[in-house]
């Protein structure tokens, strides 16, 4: 079976390569990245975890939806796994189609996906040395486990 | 069956899975309440988790079966940033 997942920073150029096709005018990249913003408070890093079983076969089955709404478009994702220095993508999502539209609405349809149904979990690592697991709603849970 | 655990769930009860043996006909939600009667630190685990068997999403009211695989799934977090 095809994994989505790695261990090692996302080559891009790989995804790209995957999609590319003659009859595909339009390329839509996402890329989510590791973030230190405002709310973060003093995150260095996120540890990714999964069941990584699941998360192979739940992004074959989002896949071929995406592909069932959108025949025509070829998509390429990648999550990466461990622990990932703020900056660095933890996924991308490459969505090529013949025409924007197409491509525009099969990534975003993946990566909304990704956030309902593949079994990824995420503990961030802070300045502080706490480790904050973070659930679906944005928010930190409420007792930090320390380092 | 073998349940299976992950992220925070995995630390609260101290391990990443565990054996549990139920008669039939038993649901997922039977062995979320074996699984939190037997295991300490499993009380902290929620009442209605999320949960899959054999790699598919369930709802807590599915069948299960000697020989599936049930796995607790703490709320799911993937992508990148919170916000994004």
């Amino acid at each position: 079976m095809q994994t989505y997942l790695t261990r090692t920073p996302i080559s891009l150029d790989s995804l790209l390569t995957e999609v590319a096709h003659g009859d595909c005018g339009g390329t839509c990249v996402f890329l989510g990245t590791v973030r230190n913003g405002p709310d973060e408070q003093g995150v260095t890093a996120i540890e990714y975890s999964a069941y990584e079983d699941m998360v192979d076969a739940e992004f074959g089955q989002l896949l071929a939806d995406a592909r069932g709404r959108w025949p025509e478009a070829r998509i390429a994702v990648r999550h990466r796994l461990g622990t990932i220095p703020v900056g660095e993508a933890s996924i991308a999502i490459v969505a090529a189609a013949p025409h924007r539209v197409q491509a525009f609405e099969a990534c975003r349809y993946v990566i909304e996906g990704v956030k309902q149904r593949i079994p990824v979990w995420k503990k961030e690592l802070r300045v502080d040395g706490s480790e904050v697991w973070v659930d679906p709603a944005g928010h930190p849970t409420a007792k930090p486990s320390h380092v | 069956m073998r349940v299976r655990f992950f992220a925070r769930y995995a630390e609260l009860v101290g391990r990443s899975e565990a054996a549990v043996s139920l008669s039939p006909p038993a649901t997922v939600e039977d062995v979320v309440r074996r699984v939190r009667e037997a295991l300490p630190g499993a009380q902290a685990l929620p009442e209605r988790p999320l949960a899959a068997v054999n790699m598919k999403h369930v709802k807590l009211e599915a069948r299960v079966q000697s020989g599936d695989e049930v796995a607790l799934l703490p709320p799911i977090a993937g992508g990148s940033c919170r916000h994004t």
